[in-house]
């Protein structure tokens, strides 16, 4: 059989291999291998202690793997190991090509400061210093993630907790990163604020090309967000495949645990 | 003759660890093909697997062993061994899948629901929202609806809402789970209209209808499900 050859040309973004990370005796995360291309959406589902955010620290540099590496291919197309970044180069996955949106807004955010300098803080760390422009695309963000423009200049701690979450993304996306981590997004939110939230990342997600890599225990928000899925249990990756094939057709016995014990709508 | 879908002993069991490991054999020995211009519609008693291989030829439901060739941008792919990635593509631009059932999207309307398979495929929107338009009019959804999210409308016009996603494209096969299920006549007439419109263009089809006026209209040929029921 012959296969379709442009399939294979695009090249992947990040690739993982065998990554592992030990805490003494403890495997939190085991022979973890997968390639991940533009565009595309991975979401990592399991229950707490899976070792899900401990691979989602491994994959975003925050934390170095005890075997294994991460390679990312950086703008100029080559494809190169974390763990031997420059400064510089971290620098700017950190601050530019990457976003990280975390479970707990006020760890992506400054309370304090306003939603407008909170925005406008990642384009200035890339060298804006045209006040005005800066403030003019901080309030394009607030309105693509729908906050009202006439907030900009008050501080998240006066937001609510769907709206800092908006923020956040508002923040991460500002710079056009081309790969966001994030970590129970929806965490911590009443359903009918997710849904909205969930609707507003499916369509930033699809209109900006993103790739991203969601951690999350709810099965839902893997169904609506992400292409791919893996799950993870014990530190293990146990199965992984096309989300809607391994929620509609799960194969393990771990994974048709997590998937009947959804409530139906 | 190419054939666009071509099932070589596909074979399907589900294995239930929750009840103790017990194994339900759905399919076994799937074969048949379908050409482009024809609608094949799979028949059978509830239970025989019809939607089963529906969702095998969608890639949806994994396939134990055996083959699903799929003709797709000029080449065969195999769609029991192909990649996450090449099943996305294969979805992207070659086949759809009409569902009973409208999986809605919360705070999208209708008429941008019914647009968006086209607009993936790099359609304008004022194209694709004129198309979109055109397939709900004809489909007699009014006007005053298409603003609307189709999760307040009614289990028919929610099926009309999916069947104008599913009709909108121009993508090569479709796989039709259902589609007549909770329509009156007129839109019954209209469905048939679609598919023999479908045909002319030589997009290959696979059905699954139970009203036997309804297949008799659309059926090019009849492949009998029983002949695959896996034996307990």
């Amino acid at each position: 059989m012959s296969e379709p050859s442009h399939l294979d040309n695009d090249e992947p973004l990040l690739v993982a291999e065998g990554l592992a990370k030990n805490y003494g005796p403890i495997a939190a995360c085991r022979e973890v291998s997968f390639a991940l291309y533009p565009g595309e959406v991975l979401a990592i589902v399991g229950e707490s202690g899976s070792g899900k955010s401990t691979l989602l620290q491994l994959l975003s540099a925050q934390l170095a793997p005890s075997a294994g590496r991460v390679s990312y291919r950086m703008r100029d197309g080559v494809l190169r190991d974390l763990a031997g970044l420059g400064e510089a180069e971290r620098r700017f996955l950190f601050r530019t090509d990457w976003g990280f949106v975390h479970q707990d807004p006020a760890q992506g955010l400054r309370m304090a400061v306003s939603a407008g300098a909170n925005v406008g803080e990642r384009l200035m760390a890339v060298g804006w210093n045209h006040y005005g422009r800066t403030r003019d695309t901080a309030s394009t963000w607030l309105e693509r993630v729908e906050i009202d423009v006439g907030r900009i200049d008050d501080a998240p701690k006066t937001y609510s907790g769907g709206m800092r979450q908006r923020l956040q993304i508002a923040r991460n996306l500002v710079t056009e990163p081309r790969l966001v981590f994030m970590d129970e997004p929806t965490g911590g939110l009443d359903v009918s604020v997710q849904a909205r939230l969930l609707d507003l990342m499916r369509n930033l997600v699809s209109e900006l090309g993103l790739a991203a890599i969601v951690v999350t225990h709810d099965l839902a928000v893997a169904r609506l967000l992400s292409h791919r899925v893996m799950v993870m249990k014990g530190g293990r990756v146990i199965e992984t495949g096309l989300t809607d094939q391994v929620l509609d057709d799960p194969r393990e016995p771990y994974t048709q645990l997590l998937v009947s014990s959804i409530l139906p709508p | 003759m190419t054939a666009m879908i071509e099932l070589t002993d596909a074979q399907k069991t589900f294995t239930m660890h929750l009840q103790g490991g017990v194994e339900l054999p759905v399919v076994r020995g799937v074969s048949f093909h379908v050409g482009p211009g024809e609608c094949v519609v799979l028949s059978g008693p509830s239970g025989a697997g019809k939607s089963s291989i529906l969702k095998m030829i969608f890639g949806n439901y994994r396939c134990d062993s055996g083959r699903i060739g799929i003709r797709h941008r000029g080449s065969v792919i195999d769609l029991a061994t192909a990649e996450p990635r090449q099943v996305l593509s294969v979805r992207r631009s070659t086949i759809g899948y009409v569902s009973q059932f409208l999986r809605a999207v919360p705070r999208v309307a209708t008429i941008d629901v019914v647009a968006e398979p086209l607009i993936v495929n790099g359609v304008a929107r004022e194209e694709a929202r004129a198309r979109a338009g055109a397939l709900l009019r004809r489909l007699n959804i009014p006007e005053r609806l298409w603003s609307l999210p189709p999760s307040t409308f009614s289990g028919g016009e929610q099926q009309r809402v999916n069947i104008a996603r599913g009709f909108i494209s121009d993508l090569p096969i479709l796989l039709l789970d259902e589609p007549t299920a909770s329509l009156d006549a007129a839109n019954r007439a209209v469905v048939v209209e679609l598919i023999a419109e479908k045909k002319t263009r030589g997009v290959a089809m696979v059905a699954i209808v139970h009203d036997d006026e309804i297949r008799h209209l659309i059926a090019d040929r009849i492949v009998d499900v029983t002949s695959f029921a896996a034996a307990a």
